[in-house]
């Protein structure tokens, strides 16, 4: 490649070797993720930090929300930042020991976490409070796709499938256990969407499907029916009450219906000082499950828009990122990050808008908490990682690896 | 692989796609509505209850007044639906219960159990609520259950009259103690207790059913209105209007910012016509001269009607009445056992009048020319009437030999009246009854205190219609006798007796009052009332108030005058029923015109009356007509004319002098 005999001799811009320190990355997805992560800040001031009169969530320490979610941000940038200079395709190598802390940091937190709001979800750090379900998204994804790749050569076998599967539910169940409903629906979309990104035969997804089907009816009515509640009562109500949140207002339906109140009261421009469902209290969980509720009352339509479009680059680019991978483990890892994404602002957003049922599922980035917000940082940084490593095979090999 | 990667393309399109529609639904289709529910989150309007207006009397003393209270209030928004579906039910049943007839009621309804709602510990928090204010957790129960299945809507008064460390304490804890409101409120305070309690009447909070009425329309549920007496007459001047204040509350009910949108406007001060000096030496007087019998008086000035005592015996103390009161203590203090001191017998006893009455015969005999005031009539004691002969006799059988009317007046003659009624029985359209219909019996005076009965003046058709009712009656039931009439036909001993006030008559004090102020007047019916002015909190005067038209009859000044002079010489010349109550009395300066009364009753000791009209020199100065009447006091002039010499002493600032008389006439 060094050599440029063969060039046109006008030509100066001719492909020179790039050193292994200089690695190229994705400047959109890094300004989106900048973008999302300064809205989330001035959300969260919005928030909690009170003011004009209203009284702010910690009296005392106004901004104690907007700092802490600063300093995950920058820990986990920086985090993210080194992440992106490494090669990705060593992590495949990895992939027992990532199984192993996936499933330890879960069973440990079944073992020794704390209780909050009667989930036991995280471990209590000196810091802050370690939610191993939410790292356990990226780790899975990470170890889904490592599994396929030594497998892909024999992807039409029912078997793998029925083995991947396997490898997901069992931490999703752990998660599930927690109980964790959000978590574990968001392993189930990583695994089948990791499935679906190697090539997984559609008669498999078929069968899934069905097994799923069975699986629901199962939980839902057959065995509450002989006492055994695999979901909790809390859990079915909030999974149906948004389908009538006017029924009850009072319990279920209250969170979504005050959040559709806020979301709507911020008609086109939004309600700036005068967001009261979020500054009075009434939309619960303002800075975390709910926050996009907060920027749908404080600015609006408008507000709302940009955040989306935010969301919609990061998904884009993750896409893009996913075609342009060296190899079929960076497509399978971005498929899963993308996949994680999708779904979790999905049911966020949905659920702020009253066409999702309550999950508990955090909006990436825009929702406090730490996290949440470091392991998004870390999939953003596989993103920059594949994306820097997709540009410099291409480089190298004049081509973008295609399947 | 490039087809699998534009799927999830086009998935995730499809997922902005939904996410946009349904933003754009929200905010901008449907913004308005949204903000206006926003708005309607975080506002809370309360009420801040305005003091009533208070009560004077003719110089100014206070008779009701208002003093500041804290009550524990419950918010029924904060109860669960159980608790307050339970009041529903038990409301119900108990309705149902006092609807059947008494002694058929069976046993009383028990309250619910507190219901237990997963999630909600009531229980807990009336435990914690009675701990604090030293009641029983049940108790509290009881008033919840009580006062919803009344007013659903309104808050429930746990206790009244708390003392400030409870009352600090519970407001510095609002956290533990949910849906619990401290309130000032106006309680009414009476400063001279048993006074004029009849009249004064009570409140407390609007009923569903008084929503209804056109008097308390626009009224918000839980206000506080007067339930009786003047409090309920003149409601709307001594209501006053509750302020109103806007609360910004956030989600857990803390207020966060505070405006007042409308003070509360103190009600208006009524001034009566009342003199309580009068009025106290009424109920005195009933006490030391019924021997503490049960009993009514009324002292009305006749010229304008205006009430200068009105009073029951035995009376009470309202400021009972200002607090929640149990069944059982209700009974007890106000029961019949206890002399039923809240029903007010000068305007809703059911009285024979006896002798007082003659007045009224006079003139209608006066009229129809059946006697001039000259005409002699002999009285030899009896007088045999109608075809059986019956014989109606005077007390005693007296003989008084030939009266004419002033002589028969001042002896109070039953035979000179019997003969009369029985002469007047022939006449057409019943004179006698017509007449006393004209001076005020048998319908309201329109006093404005509610309540009032209409009375009975007894005729041919009243009795033809009761007998009919007797009569469907026993048919439908299939008994012998429903007790309601007797089934006999008008006889002209009807007429004979009701010439002198007995019988089947019924009348309270105050139409005799009106009666014998219409016939001093020569014809003006005054309307008889107790509201004088309206009054601002300073005592400046806002309003007048009219009582109402008068009514006009014609009457005869000659025989207006006959009548006087017998009232006259009966209380003042020798032989007359009450000279003798009236001894050592300066009758030049202060004249009494007065008529004892002696009503037979079936089966019970006779009722004492005494109706009696005086003024200070001049018929305008200080003019005064007196009923008073006393249940199973005897004769008249044992009982009600002493206790009316003590109102005119009082009235005219005289020594007074108790003095039982002897006649014993009716």
């Amino acid at each position: 490649m060094s050599t440029t005999a063969i060039t046109d001799p006008g030509s100066e811009a001719a492909p020179t070797p790039r050193l292994p320190g200089l690695l190229p990355f994705d400047l959109v997805l890094a300004l989106a993720t900048i973008g999302v992560m300064a809205c989330s800040l001035v959300t969260l001031h919005a928030a909690t930090a009170g003011g004009g009169g209203y009284r702010p969530d910690i009296p005392g320490n106004p901004n104690f929300y907007v700092t802490r979610q600063g300093i995950y941000f920058a820990v986990g940038s920086l985090l993210a930042i080194g992440l992106s200079r490494l090669d990705y395709s060593r992590l495949r190598e990895l992939k027992y020991g990532l199984y192993g802390l996936l499933m330890v940091s879960i069973l440990l937190v079944l073992g020794l976490g704390s209780v909050a709001k009667g989930a036991q979800r995280s471990i209590q750090l000196p810091f802050f409070s370690f939610q191993a379900s939410e790292l356990g998204k990226v780790l899975i994804v990470l170890v889904l796709s490592s599994f396929v790749v030594d497998r892909s050569r024999r992807l039409g076998a029912r078997d793998t499938t029925a083995r991947v599967m396997l490898l997901a539910l069992i931490p999703a169940a752990f998660v599930m256990m927690q109980p964790d409903l959000g978590s574990s629906l968001v392993y189930l979309v990583i695994v089948i969407t990791v499935l679906f990104v190697a090539g997984t035969a559609w008669q498999h997804f078929a069968a899934l499907a069905a097994l799923g089907a069975l699986a629901i009816t199962v939980v839902l009515v057959a065995a509450p029916a002989v006492g055994v509640q695999v979901v909790k009562p809390y859990q079915k109500d909030r999974l149906t009450a948004f389908l009538n949140p006017t029924d009850n207002p009072a319990k279920q339906g209250y969170q979504q219906n005050q959040s559709r109140i806020a979301i709507g009261s911020g008609e086109k421009t939004g309600r700036g000082n005068n967001a009261t469902q979020t500054k009075l209290n009434f939309l619960p969980e303002h800075h975390t499950d709910f926050v996009f509720a907060v920027v749908g009352e404080q600015w609006g339509f408008g507000g709302a828009a940009l955040v989306l479009s935010l969301y919609a680059l990061l998904i884009w680019r993750g896409l893009r990122i996913l075609t342009m991978s060296k190899n079929l483990y960076g497509a399978l890892v971005a498929g899963g990050i993308v996949a994680m994404m999708m779904f979790q602002v999905f049911v966020n957003v949905g659920m702020t808008i009253g066409i999702m049922p309550i999950t508990g599922i955090p909006l990436p980035l825009m929702s406090y908490g730490g996290s949440s917000v470091i392991t998004t940082l870390l999939a953003l940084g596989l993103l920059q990682s594949i994306y820097a490593q997709g540009r410099r095979a291409a480089a190298y090999k004049g081509r973008v690896l295609s399947f | 692989m490039a087809l699998r990667v534009a799927v999830l393309g086009v998935g995730a399109l499809v997922m902005f796609a939904i996410i946009f529609f349904r933003l754009w639904y929200l905010e901008v289709l449907s913004g308005d509505k949204y903000r206006q529910q926003a708005n309607n989150n975080k506002v809370r309007l309360v009420r801040d209850s305005a003091p009533r207006g208070a009560i004077v009397d003719r110089q100014g003393r206070t008779l009701v007044e208002n003093r500041s209270a804290t009550v524990i209030q419950l918010r029924p928004t904060s109860l669960p639906d159980a608790e307050r579906l339970a009041a529903n039910r038990w409301g119900q049943a108990v309705g149902l219960r006092l609807r059947r007839p008494k002694g058929h009621r069976g046993s009383p309804i028990p309250l619910p159990p507190v219901p237990f709602v997963a999630g909600q510990d009531l229980k807990g928090r009336y435990a914690a609520l009675a701990k604090v204010l030293g009641v029983s957790a049940q108790s509290i129960h009881r008033q919840v259950i009580q006062q919803l299945a009344i007013t659903p809507y309104a808050p429930v008064t746990v206790k009244t009259d708390v003392p400030q460390p409870v009352r600090d304490y519970i407001k510095e804890r609002q956290e533990r103690f949910p849906g619990v409101d401290v309130k000032r409120v106006f309680l009414r305070r009476y400063p001279y207790h048993q006074l004029a309690a009849q009249i004064v009447g009570n409140i407390g909070q609007v009923s569903p059913a008084e929503l209804k009425q056109a008097k308390f329309r626009g009224i918000p549920q839980g206000t506080v209105v007067g339930q009786d007496g003047l409090e309920y007459s003149y409601d709307r001047y001594l209501r006053g209007r509750d302020g109103l204040t806007r609360i910004v509350v956030d989600a857990s009910g803390n207020p966060s910012r505070t405006d007042i949108q409308r003070q509360p406007e103190a009600g208006r001060q009524l001034q009566l016509s009342l003199d309580l000096g009068l009025q106290r030496t009424g109920q005195d007087a009933m006490a030391q001269a019924g021997h503490g019998l049960p009993g009514g008086f009324v002292a009305l000035d006749p010229t304008n009607g205006q009430v200068l005592a009105l009073g029951s015996y035995p009376s009470f103390d309202p400021s009972i009445l200002s607090r929640p009161i149990t069944q059982t203590e209700y009974d007890r203090r106000f029961g019949a056992s206890a002399g039923a001191p809240a029903y007010n017998r000068a305007i809703a006893g059911y009285y024979p009048t006896g002798s007082t009455f003659k007045p009224i015969t006079a003139l209608a005999a006066l009229t129809t020319g059946i006697i001039t005031p000259e005409t002699p009539i002999n009285d030899p004691g009896c007088l045999a009437v109608g075809l059986a002969h019956q014989q109606f006799c005077n007390a005693g059988k007296k003989a008084n030999g030939t009266v004419s009317l002033r002589s028969a007046l001042q002896v109070s003659s039953d035979v000179f009246f019997y003969s009369l009624g029985q002469n007047l029985n022939g006449l057409p359209h019943q004179p006698l009854q017509s007449w006393a219909y004209a001076l005020g019996l048998g319908r309201r005076t329109g006093i404005d205190l509610p309540g009032e009965i209409k009375g009975l003046i007894p005729d041919r058709s009243w009795r033809t219609h009761i007998n009919n009712l007797e009569r469907a009656c026993e048919k439908r039931r299939k008994k012998a006798s429903c007790f309601i009439s007797d089934k006999r036909d008008w006889t002209v001993g009807d007429n004979v007796n009701l010439a002198v006030g007995q019988g089947d008559l019924q009348a309270t004090p105050l139409q005799m009052a009106t009666a014998y102020s219409t016939i001093v007047n020569g014809g003006r019916v005054p309307r008889p009332h107790l509201g004088l002015r309206v009054l601002d909190n300073s005592g400046r005067l806002l309003q007048t108030l009219n009582p109402g038209a008068t009514r006009r009859i014609q009457i005869n000044p000659t025989y207006r005058q006959a009548i006087m002079d017998g009232l006259h010489l009966a209380a003042s010349a020798p032989g007359g029923t009450s000279a003798d109550v009236f001894s050592g009395w300066d009758q030049n300066r202060f004249p009494v015109y007065g008529k004892t009364g002696t009503a037979q009753r079936n089966g019970q000791k006779d009722q004492s009356w005494y109706v009696a009209y005086s003024y200070d020199g001049t018929p305008s100065h200080r003019p005064i007509v007196i009923a008073v009447t006393v249940e199973k006091g005897g004769f008249g002039a044992e009982a009600a004319a002493p206790a009316a010499r003590l109102l005119l002493s009082k009235w005219f600032g005289v020594k007074s002098k108790f003095v039982v008389g002897h006649s014993a006439t009716r």
